[in-house]
């Protein structure tokens, strides 16, 4: 029994929160952050053939700060480590971020002392796309699965400032990921 | 009047105005600009220090590295089956040179031709992918000057290309197609007529790049005349490629130094003679259609040894049965499965050998170089005797070119900085490696 | 960086120095133990002997004009194997022939393609070898120059002031390897971090790999794992 009951037909109920997740997911744009082989992939996701302008995911901004999304496309050497956390902490609010391949995601077939096994050690990571690098499509389905979870569903206001506080601290005391061990990894 | 004191600015998203405001009163214009590494036009992750007077260049110094990931060195950890994964890795828009230069080398070692048919299989793959390569480095050039259908058919042409090599070896980009001793897989069933598919696509539209750009007066204005590099300079910064042949010196190292039956094929080595971004960008555009031309013959050549193996005889060397793309795109071929899992154990004892140990190369170091769509691609390679690289060290083009980024772009505006660097085309996973 | 590290720093601490096994060794090289009972196979390296004259084809001509031009160079300096000539150079040589090798019309090697170096840790007194690879474009021929020194005092002299193009080379060669190339304009990192610490293509430098875990079973890096 509630006031959904009382309403006349036509009316839908939802928290604002829902219009706001709903109203951004329909146009949010990546940094162009290509580093690698995937880089050349991100371009292909751009170009006519998968067309992401399709569903206004084509403008990539060359600036973070007009940048709703990271794709970080590649590997990420230790030498570029610190250029990728300074683009992220140059993203507005709120900013989601993709390991686009096998190296963004966990340093992939580079298990050596150049490369950072994932980009995960260096900026908190939405969403992992396997593959070496992965197709086009497989962006594509990413960034679709992206805008219905994290993006529609992310929280607004005072709220969403307390969050990413805490998410913050958490992250700044939780162990690395290398110490954790186990099927946690 | 004595200099002023050396004041630094921080530009990190404040007020330009202030800034600008500021070194007006100051009256020196000189302002360093760090451009990259996460920079739209650098083609990667290419840094870019640029001292400006106003708009124009004082210094420029390039910084690489923000790619370096250790092949070489992962690569000594690695059998030599494996080197072209790796390989393949570093200049990711040209890999099958990567693994051709890398697998020339280790046949040298091992005195190893691979079969004939193998070598037609390389050539094409090669010349397709010198097509794809050309095409990005147009497509991304043009962009940056906002010539942005450049990019966007260049991506549609190459598109049709990957998706042959994906038909060929199931992956659009990374094949590890060239091993040593020859090729991964034959031409799958339907090969020859996607290959004709595509020989006629590209008949279709290489025109329009050249309907496009080469008579555009916005085009030429911002490429002629501009990154300026002749043949004094390019001896002296050991350029190759295609600045090497805009100076009108016409070196090819598929013609000069043949390796995979390159002398039988009939084409032509292109060359201009401004020595300029946009003879670079005309030579480019040639090249793909004396690949094309290199494409056709290897379709007749392919034709005529249909059936002919692509791995050398050496049980040794070579997997106890051929790849197969199998139902589910990939893998093994059913007959190899059969054989290995079910009827004969000496065939398991073989496959497991040769895959997981891999095959000794004996002692000795080669260097070996192809001519990549880019300029001289080298591989030298050391062995001790046993089943991995002792060391691998690859010369890459753009590594060599980017030298050349300084000579090219000191004095001139800073708006030619992008087209200089488009017109060399490195690409930062090669130059990093 | 045998000092001991706060555990709040241990992301800066780069992967320690281990000394490296004098020859290679037994089925499984330097990894974990021996698993078959086999262990027998000894595989040093042994350095390569130079080639008697007669070289063939054109590495005689080069090979004579190189003796004329530096007559220091003696006999036994050339090497030809698998259809390249190696020239193996004392590095007190090397600015003088290199020189010679770009100026001198029957050389006439324009073009240092490139240069890389190699670490062999069992050569006592002469570890790295640096390769130099030129290019005639003129003749259309290649030379290899082989210059060594020893780890404990890496000092080559720079060929930048004939070959300009080795500048970079050169400086990765530095940034990999550690070998000073004395007179170079400028010889700082090129690759690496200008702050990391050690030469990652050395021998004695480990891979710097981390474990792969799968749900109940760990997979050693590769330099860890057993190899053949």
């Amino acid at each position: 029994m509630g006031l959904e009951d009382k309403l006349p037909s036509g009316i839908l109920l939802t928290t604002v929160e829902g219009v706001f997740g709903w109203m951004r997911q329909a146009s949010f744009w990546p940094a162009t952050m290509g580093l690698a082989c995937c880089a050349i992939e991100m371009m292909a996701f751009g170009a006519p053939r998968f067309d992401a302008g399709r569903w206004g995911q084509e403008v990539f901004r060359a600036s973070p700060r007009q940048a709703d999304v990271m794709i970080v496309s590649g590997r990420v050497s230790q030498k570029m480590a610190p250029i990728v956390r300074t683009v992220y902490d140059q993203m507005p609010n709120p900013k989601w971020v993709v390991a686009m391949g096998a190296c963004a995601s966990s340093g992939g077939l580079f298990n050596n002392y150049a490369v950072v096994q994932g980009s995960d050690h260096i900026v908190p990571v939405d969403i992992y796309i396997p593959g070496c690098p992965p197709r086009p499509d497989m962006l594509i389905d990413a960034m679709f699965k992206l805008r219905k979870g994290p993006v529609m569903h992310h929280p607004i206001g005072r709220h969403a400032d307390q969050l990413r506080d805490q998410a913050e601290r958490d992250a700044l005391a939780a162990p690395a990921l290398l110490e954790l061990g186990g099927p946690v990894r | 009047m004595s200099a002023p004191e050396p004041v630094t600015y921080i530009a990190q998203g404040g007020d330009w105005a202030e800034i600008t405001a500021a070194q007006a009163e100051r009256g020196d214009e000189t302002i360093v600009v760090n451009m990259g590494p996460q920079h739209p036009s650098t083609h990667g992750v290419l840094r870019l220090e640029l001292e400006l007077e106003g708009e124009t260049v004082a210094s420029i110094r390039p910084g690489i590295g923000f790619l370096h990931s250790g092949i070489e060195k992962n690569m000594e950890f690695k059998t030599y089956a494996q080197g072209s994964a790796f390989v393949s890795r570093m200049d990711y828009v040209a890999p099958l040179f990567n693994e051709a230069v890398y697998c020339l080398a280790v046949e040298r070692l091992l005195a190893v031709e691979a079969p004939a048919r193998a070598n037609v299989l390389r050539v094409l793959v090669m010349e397709l992918n010198r097509i794809a390569s050309h095409l990005v480095a147009v497509g991304t050039g043009g962009m940056e000057i906002g010539a942005l259908t450049l990019m966007t058919i260049g991506f549609r042409e190459r598109e049709m290309i990957l998706d042959f090599y994906e038909a060929l070896c199931g992956t659009r980009m990374n094949h590890a197609y060239i091993r040593p001793g020859g090729v991964s897989i034959d031409l799958p069933e339907n090969g020859l007529a996607q290959l004709r598919t595509l020989i006629e696509w590209l008949h279709k539209h290489l025109p329009e790049y050249a309907g496009f750009c080469n008579e555009n007066p916005i085009f030429k204005g911002r490429m002629c005349g501009v990154a300026q590099l002749d043949l004094t300079a390019c001896m002296a910064l050991g350029a190759s490629g295609p600045p090497l042949r805009a100076t009108g010196y016409a070196w090819d190292l598929r013609l000069s130094q043949p390796y995979c039956d390159y002398d039988t094929y009939d084409f032509d080595v292109i060359t201009w003679d401004t020595s300029d971004a946009y003879g670079r960008f005309r030579i480019r555009l040639q090249e793909m259609w004396e690949s094309l031309k290199i494409v056709e013959q290897c379709y007749d050549r392919l034709e005529a040894t249909s059936g002919d193996p692509v791995m050398v005889d050496d049980p040794g060397l070579a997997w106890p049965a051929q790849l197969q793309v199998g139902p589910d795109g990939q893998g093994n071929s059913f007959g190899h499965v059969k054989q290995v899992m079910g009827q004969s154990m000496e065939s398991l004892i073989h496959h497991f050998k040769t895959v997981s140990e891999g095959f000794k190369v004996p002692a000795g170091q080669v260097y070996s170089a192809v001519e990549s769509p880019k300029g001289e691609l080298g591989c030298h390679l050391v062995s001790d005797g046993g089943t991995r690289p002792y060391r691998c060290h690859f010369r890459d083009p753009g590594f060599n070119h980017l030298q050349a980024v300084p000579a090219l772009c000191e004095g001139g505006m800073m708006s030619d900085v992008v087209v200089a660097v488009a017109s060399l085309d490195p690409v930062l996973g090669g130059v990093d490696r | 960086m045998s000092q001991t590290v706060d555990p709040a720093d241990r992301a800066l601490v780069r992967p320690q120095p281990v000394q490296p096994p004098a020859e290679r060794r037994g089925m499984w090289g330097s990894g974990p133990g021996d698993v078959s009972g086999y262990g027998g196979l000894r595989h040093p390296v042994v350095p390569r002997q130079p080639s008697a004259r007669p070289l063939g084809g054109w590495f005689d001509e080069v090979a004579d004009r190189l003796t004329t031009l530096v007559p220091e160079l003696g006999p036994d300096a050339f090497l030809v194997d698998r259809g390249e000539l190696t020239v193996a150079v004392p590095g007190r040589l090397l600015v003088q022939l290199v020189r010679h090798c770009r100026d001198d019309a029957w050389l006439r090697f324009e073009n240092c393609v490139s240069v890389s170096g190699v670490h062999y840790p069992d050569q006592v007194g002469a570890e790295f070898h640096v390769v130099y690879h030129l290019l005639s474009i003129t003749h259309n021929r290649r030379l290899r120059l082989e210059a060594t020194c020893p780890e404990s005092d890496p000092h080559l002299p720079s060929v930048v002031r004939t070959y300009p193009m080795a500048d970079w080379h050169e400086r990765e060669t530095w940034d990999m390897f550690g070998v000073v190339f004395d007179d170079h304009p400028h010889l700082t990192r090129i690759l690496m971090p200008d702050d990391w610490v050690g030469h990652p293509q050395r021998k004695d430098y480990p891979l710097g790999g981390v474990p792969i875990e799968f749900k109940g079973a760990e997979v050693p890096p590769p330099d860890q794992r057993r190899s053949y």
